[in-house]
């Protein structure tokens, strides 16, 4: 409609003007940048809002004829929620990165360049979002891969970020070719329109292409998603982006990937039970192998990194859920993982671009990334600490924040499955799994929250931290305040969310909405009790005390007297129980030296872990694909007359072999 | 909805009585006196009119930690069931509810402990959560054998035994797998021996004590009394997966559930006394001992 | 008619293993520019000679062929001192006996083509594959660029033939497209030599391969 074409003007119009700007005026480019990312979002909210409110879904609209056939847009409720977030956290994003990029040493004419980027990452993902037609849908796939691969090379100087972005290039295009193959698949030579795609009914009827699409659609998908064993590109590529770029990238870009593979599975009919339980174990080993490789990290983007991969993991858990419940004809069953599912994309999209933000806030302050050379930034980042515990809270899943209800819904969809009969198993796998995830998770974020603001500072850099900009607060605070809201709200979410699916999933309606709301009306109901009690509590202690004097000293320290901050524990430390429980998977090498003698003088201790797959499946294999390379590179000689030789002998053949 | 709130009221009167009863029990096997039944009261009262302390390492979590875990405890309690009496505020999925305020308790009192700055509180908070892992699975596994036994998804009706009427012969052997699995997460969460010894004076070797070393006075009592809630949540549910009758009457049920809980703390006292505490690298089999119960118990329910 | 169609079709037959055996450059120019005459006059042989329009064509053809361009050739070669082909890449005799291969491969081929023709021109389908092949292979197995030239033209020359076969009645549509791209090849072909001789000092093909990556 006018509004979104609106929006994509705004944001390629101002990306331009930025990038046009950045060499002379590079705060103007910033100024430019900022205010169309901000505008183009504002018009794609505005356009997908009506469709939420229950304004009629509209379809195809051509947006250009190409040669292919037509680039056609289209809205429904899935897509309206899928644009509203992109909208919503790229823009908060863009005020954040504003701020951000004004910082430590960046150059401004790079900063000003990148809001060309920025604005078109944007753009493309609407537009996939957006997309009724395959050909549109890979155009803004392809725009999107490739902005955000710009964006990740933002600072090339530095060490290691050049690989990043390779490996993240190379990643995201591997997963782009499966997706080109499945759309020829499925348009049959035909047409690629989704409706039309709908309408013909093929994909339904024939089982063995609809399952080829399916392994397609969950490879293609699942790389940009980052699924093990395809999630390999996401430690690297989002801690080397500068702060809002990962925020962006892990909260919505690697959410258009679920939201691809919705779409893919809404066009796809009744699907078999197998579907549903290679979701699930695939969700389930994202989710635990994300969360013990977080565990071990002590780079808090990395960190951060890999529990995108495990949030991942528990969206496609609620997915597998969802479509064991279809393959069973369980259709409350179904309904509480698809709206589980979708309910987590929004609430990981607000609470993770929330904590990357944090993060990219204690960089910006004490220019480290380290968690074990942070500490004590409480009290001198107040508002940040706050922000970042709520997250941290957030992703735990505790009951008051809204991870605790996209969570709740899906133990709500597994053990439904285990009380109602038919495929308990998989409800069985999907609980244990979450369960163990959400201890994990746990451990992992009281160690990243209470290693980096918690205690006392461990060096000089976080002891002079100062606050952040309002600029770079001002988002941080409103995304707290959502996942506030996003948890009161979620009965409302659920049911909106439950009926996106229905109204793009199987052809089975599903009238259980109403179910899926008061079920999340009353889990509402206990965490606000909670929350009421926990302030009564609060209140009555504040009462109490209200008249007595408090005396303020050091930390017990058992006779010590001269304890120093490096005497407390270290994040490694802290995780290094689990992290020596699972050491089969997480293979975490250490260097020790070990303090000798009866005054020990030196000593030091290194741990680092690298990722398993990547080490051990997908290194030896670009080796071998480098050698086979090699090989045949032996036909290239540089020699002019052995290429003419090749030509000449090829036509030869050819003519001979026509003559036959 | 009378008796659920009389069952409630119980648990807030009578959880410190159940720290005693442990200490009673554990003082007849050392041939002592041993403290009186009143003690824990006496003792809650006496924090409750200190002046508070505070650390200068630490910040607002610290400060806020007692609210939110005395206020998540009482919540937790809004939910549980004593022996067939449903819980004031049962709702389908509350067992999910009561265990993640369970994990936002231990969140809190996590962070409070690093926000001290102190290696001692670090480390238990470091053992603390590994555990609490292992516990969380070995707790679903259990949830989930109730689930499948009782066809319900919510924690009243799971552990009113209604399917018992059917005459279900192998629900028996489910819920003494369930119940043996639950009491050993119990001594888990509950900082008990073989887990952790509460009377313990050596910072190095505590869990759960040490986590709360640096608070005093009021944060202190709202902490103890919360936790003696938390111990009298997991006997009511231990008591209730193991005991199997269930009379109509209210108020019987109610008492015969007290008394169970009563029952469960000798147990424990009896356990704490005849057991020295394992080593801390053993800990985790017991719970993966625990987490094998519960997966036992649900095979064996979906034979 | 007919013999001196079989005259011409030995004729370029000689010419071709002239060029494959032949190692002084001044030669090879030489025979360049007798074939392409050869070429020039069949048109005139066929039906459509009498037309003045073509007569005029080929002698402004000829001009060109027989006469600039191997005379532009002569001037590369003076000015880059460049006599023989010394050691070329497959060596003289061993030259030869490829061509007679090439030849019975075409004639071989052109058997198998069916092409819409009467008996006399049936002769010449062979020839000009011969000649493309002659060309192409001028191209992979010297050494010098100057021979690679003339290696272009017998190609082109080969191309033309091939396509005045069929098109004897519009040998200026054959002639304009074969020469208009002879002119820029050749062009090209100057001005690289020109260059590559100003950079290297010499205009070895085969030590170009110094500027392959790898090892």
């Amino acid at each position: 409609m006018v509004l979104f074409g609106a929006s994509l003007v705004v944001l390629f119009v101002s990306g331009i003007a930025a990038m046009l700007n950045s060499g002379r005026h590079p705060g103007r480019a910033a100024i430019l940048g900022v205010s169309g990312a901000v505008t183009g979002a504002a018009l794609a909210i505005a356009s997908a809002v009506p469709v939420l409110a229950g304004a009629p879904s509209w379809q195809a609209w051509t947006l250009w004829q190409t040669p292919l056939g037509p680039m056609n847009i289209a809205l429904d409720q899935l897509s309206a929620i899928f644009a509203i977030l992109i909208s919503t956290v790229t823009a908060l994003a863009a005020i954040y990165g504003r701020g951000y990029l004004s910082g430590h040493g960046t150059d401004p004419r790079a900063a000003g360049r990148s809001w060309c980027w920025f604005n078109l990452l944007l753009a493309s993902m609407l537009l996939v979002v957006f997309a009724a037609d395959g050909l549109t849908f890979l155009i803004g796939w392809e725009s999107m891969s490739l902005a955000s691969f710009f964006l990740v090379l933002f600072d090339h100087e530095h060490p290691g970020v050049t690989r990043a972005g390779w490996i993240y290039l190379i990643t995201t295009h591997i997963g782009a070719a499966f997706l080109f193959v499945m759309f020829m698949l499925a348009g049959n030579g035909t047409s690629l329109d989704f409706f039309s795609i709908n309408a013909a009914g093929s994909l339904r009827a024939d089982q063995s292409l609809a399952n080829t699409i399916f392994l397609l659609a969950l490879a293609g998908f699942g790389t940009k998603a980052g699924l093990v064993p395809t999630h390999i590109w996401l430690p690297e590529a989002h801690p080397a982006a500068p702060s809002h770029v990962s925020a962006v990238m892990s909260g919505v870009m690697i959410k258009t990937g679920i939201y691809g593979l919705l779409r893919i599975i809404s066009m796809l009919g009744v699907p078999p039970l197998w579907w549903g339980w290679t979701l699930v174990v695939i969700g389930s080993a994202s989710g635990i192998l994300g969360v013990l490789f977080a565990l071990a990290q002590h780079d808090l983007k990395r960190l951060l990194a890999y529990h995108s991969i495990e949030n991942i993991g528990i969206i496609v858990l609620g997915m597998g859920i969802g479509l064991v419940g279809s393959a069973t004809g369980n259709h409350l069953v179904a309904m509480l993982g698809y709206a589980g599912a979708i309910l987590h994309t929004l609430n990981h999209g607000v609470f993770k671009s929330l904590l990357f933000m944090g993060a990219g806030s204690v960089i910006h302050a004490t220019g480290s990334r380290d968690i074990d050379r942070l500490g004590g930034l409480m009290k001198r980042m107040p508002v940040t600490g706050a922000t970042f515990l709520t997250g941290a809270a957030a992703i735990s899943g505790l009951p008051g924040l809204n991870g605790f209800m996209s969570e709740f819904l899906i133990y709500a969809g597994a053990f439904m499955l285990i009380v109602s009969g038919g495929a308990i198993w998989a409800g069985v796998v999907t609980a244990l799994s979450l369960a163990i995830i959400g201890g994990l998770a746990l451990a992992c974020f009281t160690k990243a929250a209470g290693a980096v603001f918690l205690g006392e500072p461990r060096g000089p850099a976080p002891a002079n931290a100062t606050e952040s900009p309002r600029a770079m607060l001002g988002p941080m605070i409103t995304l707290a305040v959502f996942c506030v809201g996003l948890a009161l709200g979620a009965p409302w979410l659920a049911k909106m969310a439950g009926t996106a699916t229905g109204m793009a999933a199987t052809a089975a309606s599903f009238p259980d909405s109403l179910q899926v709301f008061n079920l999340l009306a009353d889990i509402t109901v206990a965490t606000v009790l909670l929350v009421l009690l926990v302030l009564a509590a609060a209140l009555l202690r504040s009462h109490v005390l209200k008249g007595r004097a408090s005396t303020v000293s050091p930390t017990w320290d058992c006779g010590y007297a001269a304890a120093s901050p490096r005497v407390q524990y270290s994040a490694s430390s802290f995780a290094d129980p689990i992290v020596r429980m699972f050491r089969i998977v997480l293979r975490t090498r250490r260097h020790v030296q070990a303090p000798e003698g009866f005054f020990p003088t030196a000593a030091s201790l290194e741990t680092h872990t690298d990722d398993v797959l990547m080490a051990r499946v997908f290194e030896p294999a670009a080796r071998g694909v480098t050698r086979l390379a090699s090989l045949v590179s032996r036909l290239q000689q540089g020699s002019t007359h052995l290429y003419l030789m090749y030509i000449f002998v090829t036509i030869i053949i050819l003519m001979i072999w026509n003559l036959r | 909805m009378i008796i659920s709130a009389i069952q409630v009221l119980l648990a807030l009167l009578l959880a410190p009585a159940l720290l005693s009863i442990i200490r009673i029990v554990k003082a007849f096997f050392g041939g002592r006196h041993g403290p009186t039944l009143l003690q824990p009261y006496r003792d809650l009262w006496k924090l409750a009119r200190k002046a508070p302390v505070y650390s200068r390492t630490t910040s607002w979590v610290f400060r806020a930690s007692p609210s939110v875990t005395l206020g998540a405890v009482l919540a937790a309690l809004a939910v549980l069931p004593l022996c067939g009496v449903p819980g004031p505020l049962a709702f389908t999925g509350d067992f999910i509810f009561l265990a993640y305020a369970f994990g936002l308790v231990r969140f809190f009192t996590v962070a409070a402990a690093l926000d001290t700055g102190s290696p001692f509180e670090g480390m238990g908070a470091s053992r603390e959560v590994q555990f609490s892992a292992l516990a969380e699975v070995a707790l679903f596994a259990c949830l989930i054998a109730l689930a499948i036994l009782s066809s319900s998804m919510s924690l009243s009706t799971m552990l009113d035994h209604s399917w018992a009427a059917a005459g279900n012969m192998r629900g028996e052997g489910v819920l003494i797998l369930v119940a043996a699995a639950l009491m050993l997460v119990l001594l888990a969460e509950n900082a008990r021996i073989p887990v952790d010894d509460p009377t313990t004076h050596l910072e190095l070797t505590m869990i759960h004590e040490v986590m709360i070393l640096d608070h005093c006075g009021l944060d202190l009592a709202m902490i103890e009394y919360a936790s003696a809630l938390k111990l009298w949540i997991w006997s009511a549910i231990v008591i209730s997966v193991a005991l199997p009758m269930r009379t109509g009457d209210a108020a019987f049920d109610i008492v015969a559930g007290v008394c169970g809980v009563f029952v469960i703390g000798i147990l424990i006292g009896v356990i704490e006394s005849i057991m020295a505490r394992l080593k801390l690298l053993k800990v985790p089999q017991l719970l993966v001992v625990a987490m094998v119960l519960g997966l036992l118990a649900v095979g064996l329910g979906l034979r | 008619m007919q013999t001196i169609l079989e005259l011409l079709a030995i004729c370029l037959i000689l010419l071709n293993f002239r060029l494959l055996g032949a190692s002084r450059l001044r030669s090879c120019v030489g025979a360049v520019a007798i074939q392409a005459l050869a070429l020039n006059l069949l048109p005139l042989l066929s039906s459509a000679g009498e037309n003045w329009w073509i007569i005029a064509m080929m002698a402004g053809s000829t001009a060109i062929k027989v006469i600039v361009l191997p005379a532009l050739v002569l001037r590369a070669i003076d000015r880059t001192k460049v006599v023989n082909e010394i050691e070329p890449l497959v060596g003289y005799t061993k030259s030869l006996i490829i061509g007679a291969a090439m030849l019975a491969l075409c004639a071989f081929a052109s058997r198998r083509l069916t092409v819409p023709l009467g008996g006399v021109d049936q002769i010449l389908v062979p020839i000009s594959l011969f000649t493309i092949l002659t060309g192409a292979f001028l191209l992979v197995a010297r050494r010098k660029a100057i021979t690679q030239v003339l290696g272009f033209l017998v190609l082109e020359n080969g191309v033309y033939l091939f396509g005045v076969t069929f098109a004897v009645s519009e040998p200026w549509l054959v002639q304009m497209g074969v020469l208009l791209d002879l002119m820029a090849a050749v062009f090209v072909m100057g001005i690289i030599i020109y260059h590559i001789n100003r950079e290297f000092d010499h205009i070895d093909i085969d030590r170009l391969s110094n500027l392959r990556d790898g090892r």
